[in-house]
């Protein structure tokens, strides 16, 4: 090694490492965020002992809050369910976002024109045609990904601006409500068309906690699961085992794409009443960060949900009774997704120091 | 004739914000790592540049303020994902909520501070990045109006993709970049510092970015702050990458090319097709150039290899 001398320490990657040795890196993580995003707090002049308790109390300082809370984790549960089974398969769909939109789209073209009717088919074929919409706009990129090899990523980037410009292209156009004078919007639903309502909250709370365990179940004890994640390990061991790869992607990527479409009926027939171009609102991203924090778990991704929908709720009303802009909820989001990117590293790998002889 | 030049004009001056932020993706990239964060570090840019420009009423400083809160985003994603192989999706989706999330927060602040009214730009400033003609070179008929009477911002942007371009293919550390992009494990055999030049690279793209939204926030805002001004221009720019093939210099043309769609509705005599259209084209047009050049799997016309994969050297 002629006069050069190697560095003292070198990173190891580890084999493996316990769950419970994963769960306390976790709650590290977890706290250094807290800490970090508290000194930001405490950077622009306030306490923040005061803002977190705030944002706490906020979530859940009435019926009302609550509920809202609770409609914010819906949305982001489900699709971070969504999102879980294409990144098992190490397929990096980021076009949730337009997957919900479509999904709200074709659930909406029933909603407007097939109204008349009776009230529990009519649900059935949104939600059916929401998911046939969503899993569509999935199916696309993971066609050509297997035919082409053509990078999913930017693709399904770019079909979340198309879907997007869809909703405005109805609006201003073809499904443009004759009622409304001045702003151009779509027609609000009829009661026939809008999701009931189960103990105060509309049913997509029990819908998200069904997929929960259909979505654990699918993934972990049927033979479509396991191909998913021997696909997501190496393709190649999946193309030797003789598993018709491009099925499974294509298939995979229809459902993954299907459950976010799930996500849009719901934001159109249980919170909006109408199909709007904030039908996804930046959830298709927050739900991916949902399902990494998860670490693809769906039981975990109910936990995560929550805890991202009681601090966005809660900076709202944050922003009401201390005056701070609700965009605190994002620095804070990034910041906790920082750290926890950043404690990661510990998980997967570690520091050795090297020893005396330069071995 | 004059409809022309003013659609082209206004094309030049709607597309240029994209050109930085390609611009500094493209860097970012040959570097190998695919970075999302692009529309967070012009958000964070434009806050900056701002605020500098609106308390201190120096454009110099307004620059170098962006650069650096551009870098600085960069910086963390770099640590992330270079030294901490963190995922590079999940990293870049995180600093596009910081980012748009930490110039909102901040713009809000300015806000409050002045009587909840959006803040205005000092005179001073407005002066230097308005559209003038240059000395001389503005005069040409035609021409002059067209090339040279833009805002100084114009300039800067075309400049940097110019130097950017020419780094990338005609200067030994611009091949060395390359070859970290396309297969860091032989760039490290033949001897090459990979982090580091992942780091540098990484840095100055998110300060070019960050640049970008100087752009947006001083020009094309009419000088009034407007939270939301960046509004997906950074998510249009990772596209434009794609389509001019990671080409900073293309980039120049292809920023034109979206912002001339942009605009194109407004100057054409009726509007053949709905709004939405025009603005759904840059992503449609992407989409067929992505799938149209992965068709065709020619080496000239793809991303760098190593991009999206962070590279751990124990791996090999």
């Amino acid at each position: 090694m002629m006069n050069k001398k190697l560095p003292a320490f070198h990173v190891v990657k580890r084999k493996s490492i316990s769950s419970t040795k994963r769960a306390a890196l976790s709650a590290l993580a977890f706290v250094l965020a807290i800490l970090l995003g508290g000194i930001f707090i405490a950077l622009i002049g306030q306490n923040p002992a005061e803002v977190y308790s705030t944002i706490i109390s906020g979530a859940f300082r009435s019926k009302m809050a609550t509920v809202a809370t609770i409609k914010i984790a819906i949305p982001l549960l489900i699709t971070a369910l969504g999102v879980s089974l294409a990144f098992k398969m190490k397929f990096w769909n980021i076009g949730a976002e337009g997957q919900i939109i479509m999904g709200g789209i074709f659930a909406s073209y029933f909603a407007l024109f097939h109204a008349d009717l009776p009230h529990f088919p009519l649900m059935l074929i949104m939600f059916a045609a929401g998911a046939l919409g969503g899993g569509i706009l999935g199916a696309i990129p993971a066609y050509f990904k297997c035919k082409y090899d053509t990078n999913e990523t930017l693709f399904t980037l770019m079909l979340n601006y198309i879907a997007l410009n869809i909703i405005v292209f109805l609006t201003q156009g073809p499904w443009k409500d004759p009622k409304s004078t001045g702003f151009q919007k779509i027609a609000t639903f009829t009661e026939n068309a809008r999701l009931a309502e189960v103990g105060g909250v509309h049913v997509g709370w029990i819908i998200a906690l069904v997929l929960c365990v259909v979505v654990f179940v699918y993934l972990n004890y049927t033979k479509n699961g396991y191909e998913i994640s021997v696909i997501g390990d190496s393709k190649n061991t999946a193309k030797y085992a003789g598993m018709n790869v491009n099925k499974i992607v294509i298939r995979t990527m229809f459902l993954s794409g299907a459950v976010c479409g799930i996500s849009g009926v719901i934001q159109v027939s249980g919170v909006a009443f109408t199909l709007a171009e904030s039908v996804a609102g930046g959830v298709g991203f927050t739900a991916i960060i949902v399902a990494w924090l998860s670490r693809l778990n769906p039981f975990v991704c109910i936990v995560i949900s929550m805890l991202l929908a009681i601090l966005e709720k809660g900076s709202s009303v944050m922003q009401s009774t201390m005056g701070l802009s609700t965009e605190v909820a994002n620095v804070l989001e990034g910041i906790i997704l920082f750290v926890i990117l950043a404690v990661d590293f510990f998980g997967d790998y570690k520091i050795a120091v090297r020893k005396e002889g330069g071995k | 004739m004059n409809t022309v030049i003013n659609f082209l004009f206004a094309a030049i001056k709607a597309g240029l914000p994209l050109l930085f932020g390609t611009t500094g993706e493209s860097l970012t990239e040959k570097a190998g790592n695919l970075n999302l964060g692009v529309e967070g570090m012009v958000f964070m840019g434009a806050y900056m540049g701002f605020f500098l420009a609106y308390k201190t009423e120096s454009l110099i400083l307004a620059l170098v303020g962006a650069f650096l809160i551009g870098a600085f985003g960069a910086l963390v994603y770099a640590f992330l994902t270079v030294t901490l192989k963190a995922n590079q999706t999940v990293t870049g989706l995180a600093l596009t909520i910081f980012g748009s999330g930490f110039s909102k927060f901040f713009g809000t602040l300015m806000i409050t501070a002045n009587n909840k009214v959006a803040p205005q730009l000092p005179e001073r400033i407005k002066e230097i990045v308005s559209e003038k003609p240059l000395p001389i070179l503005g005069d040409i008929p035609y021409i002059g109006k067209l090339l040279f009477s833009h805002s100084i911002m114009v300039y800067v942007g075309i400049i940097i993709a110019i130097v950017v371009g020419l780094y990338l293919n005609k200067t030994y550390m611009g091949l060395k970049l390359k070859s970290v992009g396309e297969n860091p494990a032989a760039a490290d055999a033949a001897g090459i510092n990979v982090d580091l030049m992942k780091y540098i690279h990484i840095l100055i793209g998110g300060g070019i970015c960050g640049l970008g939204g100087v752009y947006i926030s001083l020009v094309n805002s009419g000088g009034i702050w407007d939270n939301g001004c960046v509004s997906g221009q950074g998510w249009i720019a990772v596209a434009l990458v794609i389509f001019v093939n990671w080409s900073p210099i293309a980039a120049i043309f292809g920023s034109i090319l979206f912002g001339g769609l942009k605009v194109l509705r407004l100057y054409l005599p009726t509007s053949f097709l709905p709004i939405a259209i025009y603005d759904m084209l840059p992503f449609v047009i992407t989409a067929i150039v992505l799938i149209a050049t992965s068709m065709r799997k020619s080496k000239e016309f793809a991303q760098p290899k190593g991009c999206g994969v962070n590279y751990f050297r124990e791996e090999r």
